[in-house]
């Protein structure tokens, strides 16, 4: 394999360390983004302010684990 | 003196990272050694091992010159992705939606492809399908393991600990390996990966919350405080998989049962 086939199948193997539903990791990344453009509000929610960065994360995993296994069982 | 609030989870995480990592690298070097000799399926693997400690020792400290805030956000969402994809699959495999991992498997299937492989190029005395082989595999496996001490070490300063936790693995399974000869397959990879999961995107959040300022009550011990939290949403997905799973499959047999019935009622009704 020459090196500028390599490449892309290194980065592929690098992306793969953090990308496997690209959908799921969308939703983490734009709820990320979010509570990032949001924090001077958030920030104002004292000791919940890390418990809702938490729960955005928690309804993501929950709606792929369920999206997931009607796609993988039906 | 060591705050084991913080230096505690970093070292579980890096041990059990590594272990999970390292088993898998254990069982490609096995199957290499057993059919094509020893010699050149070490050599691939300190080859492997060695560009490992180059990566971390150069990228470790490096990354404690990013400024603090900047580096627990990329960190941080990095190591969330990353967690959070474990356990994704640690659900889905807990659920039965997708096959556990099977190191007997995966031993016999390399052995047979590197029993019918040529010896590839080079001198005659080198073996390269082996070297390769085993040097990619120790790569592949390794990086994670990297990743992570880097990620869970460098962000807390606790680039000590982290490391301390992936030797002590790559200690157990080389010693294993030697002893055992085999690969090994009882260590129960899909709860150590679920595990990981759980702390690595522990970590991930708190990192992107001390980057973003949003402080926690707690401190430290909130990363345990977000691991329970982490564990229990994904309890509750396998639940929810598993319900899932059997209510399809009980739909495809009401549906396969109404084919059938529908098939018959012409029959029946002449």
């Amino acid at each position: 394999m020459s090196s500028a086939r390599k490449l892309p199948a290194i980065l592929t193997e690098l992306c793969g360390l953090f990308v496997e539903d690209g959908s799921y990791t969308l939703a983490i990344l734009i709820w990320v983004g979010l509570v990032g453009f949001g924090r001077s509000w958030i920030r104002g929610r004292g000791a919940w302010a890390g418990t809702i960065l938490f729960m955005g994360l928690a309804v993501i995993l929950i709606e792929n684990i369920v999206r997931s296994s009607r796609r993988k069982t039906g | 003196m060591i705050d084991w609030g913080h230096s505690g989870p970093v070292l579980i995480a890096a041990f059990l990272a590594s272990l999970v990592e390292f088993v898998e690298a254990l069982t490609i070097a096995l199957a290499v050694g057993v059919t094509r000799g020893w010699r050149w399926a070490l050599i691939g693997t300190g080859a492997g091992w060695l560009l490992l400690i180059l990566l971390t020792l150069g990228f470790g400290p490096t990354l404690q010159l990013v400024p603090l805030a900047t580096l627990q956000i990329v960190v941080g969402v990095l190591l969330l992705l990353f967690g959070m994809r474990w356990l994704r699959k640690g659900i889905l495999r807990a659920a039965g939606i997708i096959r556990l991992h099977d190191e007997e498997k995966i031993f016999a299937k390399q052995t047979k492809a590197m029993g019918t492989a040529g010896f590839g190029f080079g001198p005659a005395a080198f073996d390269g399908i082996a070297f390769i082989t085993t040097f990619k595999a120790v790569v592949i496996e390794g990086l994670e393991v990297v990743f992570i001490v880097i990620a869970v070490g460098a962000t807390g300063r606790m680039l000590i600990p982290a490391g301390v936790g992936a030797a002590a693995a790559a200690l157990i399974v080389v010693l294993l390996g030697i002893v055992l000869h085999r690969p090994l397959a009882r260590v129960p990879e899909n709860t150590l990966k679920f595990s990981v999961g759980v702390l690595l995107s522990a970590f991930g959040v708190f990192w992107i919350g001390e980057g973003l300022s949003l402080r926690s009550s707690g401190e430290d011990w909130a990363i345990l405080a977000l691991a329970a939290g982490f564990f229990f949403v994904s309890a509750l997905g396998v639940v929810l998989a598993k319900r899932h799973a059997s209510d399809e499959v009980m739909r495809q047999a009401k549906g396969r049962n109404a084919d059938e019935f529908g098939q018959e009622t012409p029959g029946d009704s002449n």
